[in-house]
């Protein structure tokens, strides 16, 4: 049965990986449904967050595949009831005479957005949550006129402690027996 | 070497500065290379005008063309255990690679390959011969890099090195930046030993070979399949002293195959496709299977769903990716093949399975009466490739390496060639390459230049890379060459017949004169289709002073048999 996935990935921070990382679901027919990526916590280490919709099995397969890459540090994965997660969208509205602009404050209010700059005649609208919850606004604001709509991908957190820093501890205090090379 | 390589070492308190193209020298000297197989071209030429300052030092091997560099490289690298490195320059130089990387990533082969790039201004601007092979080698490399930048060439190099060789190992390719070639560097080489986010080989679970132990003692039909994990680890000592230890048969895959001498008493022959008739048929009634250093290859294991459901699964293995991937394991060990079975072998009681293995031994006297003794004693006038392996096994004593394409000349060689000595056997097994053969037998003799090489082709495979005829010919390298000739590419005619009514969609050939054309390139080379002067042309070939092509005329529509066609279970192999 397929479920959504969010697969989360420590890397070195090194050209070529992200194309290293999306080949593994290329390879087995998986499609992306967001990715992100950012610094993580630690100093030189890059955090990718990639939403996939699979069976448990195969999503748990691609995860081996994707450590096994050696500038990968650790990769995890976790079902949605394992992590916080938030998704931020921004929406485009053109302030014409004819904007219900009470009604359209209502919908904000009701969403918890908020109109993050107003540019000329258009105003941008923002709002954090879920994906369920920024389509909703999308729908809602749909009749208003909407000129733009844009979605980022996934941002989460797991909401049990993070194994990844007992784990880099190890490996550090494993690298300083060896020689490291920056390269 | 060794003067050499101290020189390397006290020049590192030097700080001798060097072009970079002479650092990528002097860095393949530090990591102890000998033979380099290439093709020079542009973007490379700093390197290879290097390369002519150290000609004593480093041999290079000019192939015909960059794939025959790559498979020659394979072919050294199965034989010695020790990377084989690869130069190509730009575009169609890198991307003539790709091939060969793919079968060194699937066969787990260690290579460092090296390729020219454009110079980093052109970078992206579609510059003459520029090819994006970092992004085209990917997923055919267990790791790879761009290097533009002189100072950045030994460290690349000795990541590189440590990479191909580690855990599980791979190929892996360096682009370096003509511009890097020319730049100077300050050279100091420091082989790598590790980095932080790399962690090859897992640590032993002691915890789980207990349970293993614990496991294997209680079997009373235990059974071990083998791969080349086993050659890899160096671990053919350790597996002989486990098996004889519990007394349990082991099986073989395609690249495990001279592991263990296949004449040994608990060698129970070839698992797979064209396997052999027992371990295929009892790995569907053993009640605890140990693989060791292999990964349930689909032709391996037939249809997943059928295969094993009755045993208890222990692997051992280095790549935790390989747990649960096709099969689904009771207890994984994961490490390095030798440190988990010396744990292992020493954790389990001696022991012994008579009737068990004797079973082994009642379904091998079927398969031999219906399919081996056909094929290697065979009654009818044509001759048939399992009787040419024969004789090559006596005439080397089964001292020989023997090399082989892919096809039906490749199984029947795997099932019928016999071994006494580990890293003999040198085929392409998970890609499936045609046209490995003839440069990987020069790797394969020129990497273990006092053994007998004996190269087994098809008529078929020989023609997709036969212009390394020629580098043959100029290293005299003495690579004893078999093509099998059918006049058909007869693994694929053998599955028309038996799947698509006998449809033979364009798999007969019309061939070249091949003695004429070994002969053209200064081979020595005869041809033979009559049994009764089969022996004599072989040993002409065996005691000829240098290379030697001998073309046997074979029957035209044979089959390789047993066989599990695709989609069946191991047990429902077939006999004909």
């Amino acid at each position: 049965m397929k479920e959504t996935f969010t697969i989360v990935v420590f890397t070195e921070n090194k050209i070529g990986l992200l194309n290293r990382i999306s080949a593994q679901f290329t390879q087995r027919h998986i499609n992306i449904e967001s990715l992100t990526a950012s610094e993580s916590e630690y100093p030189g280490i890059h955090r990718f967050t990639i939403v996939i919709n699979e069976d448990e099995e195969k999503t748990r397969k691609v995860v081996k595949q994707i450590e096994k890459q050696v500038e990968v540090l650790k990769a995890y994965c976790f079902k949605d009831s394992e992590t916080v997660h938030s998704e931020i969208a921004l929406y485009k509205i053109k302030m014409d005479p004819s904007l219900d602009r009470p009604k359209l404050d209502n919908v904000l209010i009701t969403h918890g957005a908020f109109v993050q700059e107003q540019v000329g005649s258009f105003m941008i609208i923002a709002k954090t949550g879920t994906k369920e919850e920024t389509h909703q606004l999308f729908e809602d604001l749909y009749p208003f006129g909407l000129q733009g709509f844009v979605r980022s991908g996934r941002v989460s957190l797991s909401n049990t402690m993070s194994t990844f820093k007992t784990y880099l501890q190890a490996l550090e205090t494993h690298s300083k027996e060896i020689i490291t090379d920056n390269f | 070497m060794d003067t050499l390589t101290k020189t390397v070492g006290e020049k590192q308190i030097e700080k001798q500065s060097m072009a970079g193209s002479e650092a990528v020298i002097r860095s393949l000297l530090a990591e102890g290379v000998e033979t380099v197989f290439g093709y020079p071209g542009g973007a490379i030429m700093p390197v290879y005008d290097s390369l002519w300052h150290f000609q004593e030092e480093l041999k290079h091997i000019l192939t015909r063309h960059e794939q025959g560099a790559i498979h020659a490289a394979q072919g050294m690298a199965r034989v010695t255990n020790k990377p084989g490195v690869v130069f190509a320059t730009s575009g169609p130089g890198a991307t003539n690679l790709i091939t060969g990387l793919a079968d060194a990533k699937i066969d787990s082969t260690p290579l460092v390959c090296i390729t020219g790039q454009v110079a980093s201004p052109l970078l992206g601007t579609d510059a003459f011969q520029e090819t994006d092979i970092i992004s085209i080698s990917m997923p055919v490399t267990k790791w790879n890099t761009q290097v533009t930048k002189a100072e950045d060439i030994p460290s690349a190099i000795a990541k590189a090195f440590y990479i191909a060789t580690s855990g599980r190992p791979g190929p892996v390719l360096i682009d370096i930046t003509k511009d890097a070639q020319f730049a100077s560097l300050d050279f100091s080489y420091k082989k790598c030993n590790g980095f932080r986010s790399y962690v090859p080989k897992p640590a032993l679970d002691h915890d789980e070979v207990e349970k293993a132990a614990r496991l294997i003692d209680s079997a009373k039909k235990p059974f071990i399949l083998f791969g080349q994990g086993i050659i890899l680890s160096e671990a053919e000592n350790e597996l002989k002293a486990f098996v004889e230890k519990t007394g349990i048969p082991a099986a073989w895959t395609v690249l495990g195959l001279s592991a263990m001498p296949t004449d040994h008493p608990l060698n129970v022959g070839m698992l797979g496709m064209h396997g052999n008739y027992a371990p295929n048929k009892l790995t569907n009634e053993c009640d605890v299977l140990i693989a060791v250093g292999m990964r349930f290859d689909d032709r391996v294991t037939g249809d997943l769903s059928r295969y094993a459901k009755q045993a208890k699964v222990v692997h051992l293995e280095i790549d935790p990716a390989e747990i649960d991937k096709n099969v689904k394991t009771d207890i994984a060990i994961l490490g390095d093949a030798k440190e988990s079975l010396q744990l292992l072998t020493s954790l389990c009681s001696e022991n012994n399975h008579d009737d068990w293995v004797q079973k082994f031994h009642d379904l091998k006297a079927i398969e031999y009466d219906q399919v081996i003794q056909k094929e290697l004693n065979p009654d009818k006038p044509g001759l048939t490739m399992g009787e040419v392996i024969r004789r090559v096994n006596g005439l080397t004593d089964s001292e020989a390496v023997v090399v082989t394409d892919v096809g039906q000349h490749q199984m029947v060689a795997c099932r019928y060639a016999t071994f006494k000595q580990t890293k003999s056997n040198v085929t392409s097994g998970g890609l499936g390459t045609m046209g490995f053969c003839l440069p990987a037998a020069l790797g394969a003799k020129l990497g273990a230049p006092e053994r007998a090489v004996v190269a087994v082709i098809g008529d078929g495979g020989f023609q997709m890379t036969l212009q390394e005829l020629g580098t043959i010919f100029q290293t005299n390298a003495a690579v004893k060459i078999i093509i099998l000739n059918n006049n058909f590419l007869g693994m694929v005619r053998q599955w028309q017949q038996l799947f698509f009514d006998k449809r033979y969609s364009s798999t007969e050939l019309v061939n070249p004169d091949f003695v004429t054309i070994s002969k053209g390139f200064g081979i020595e080379a005869s041809s033979v289709s009559e049994r009764q002067y089969l022996d004599a042309a072989l040993k002409t070939m065996m005691d000829h002073d240098g290379p030697y092509l001998l073309e046997v005329m074979v029957e035209k529509e044979d089959n390789v048999f047993p066989m599990v066609p695709t989609g069946a279970s191991v047990e429902d192999v077939r006999l004909s």
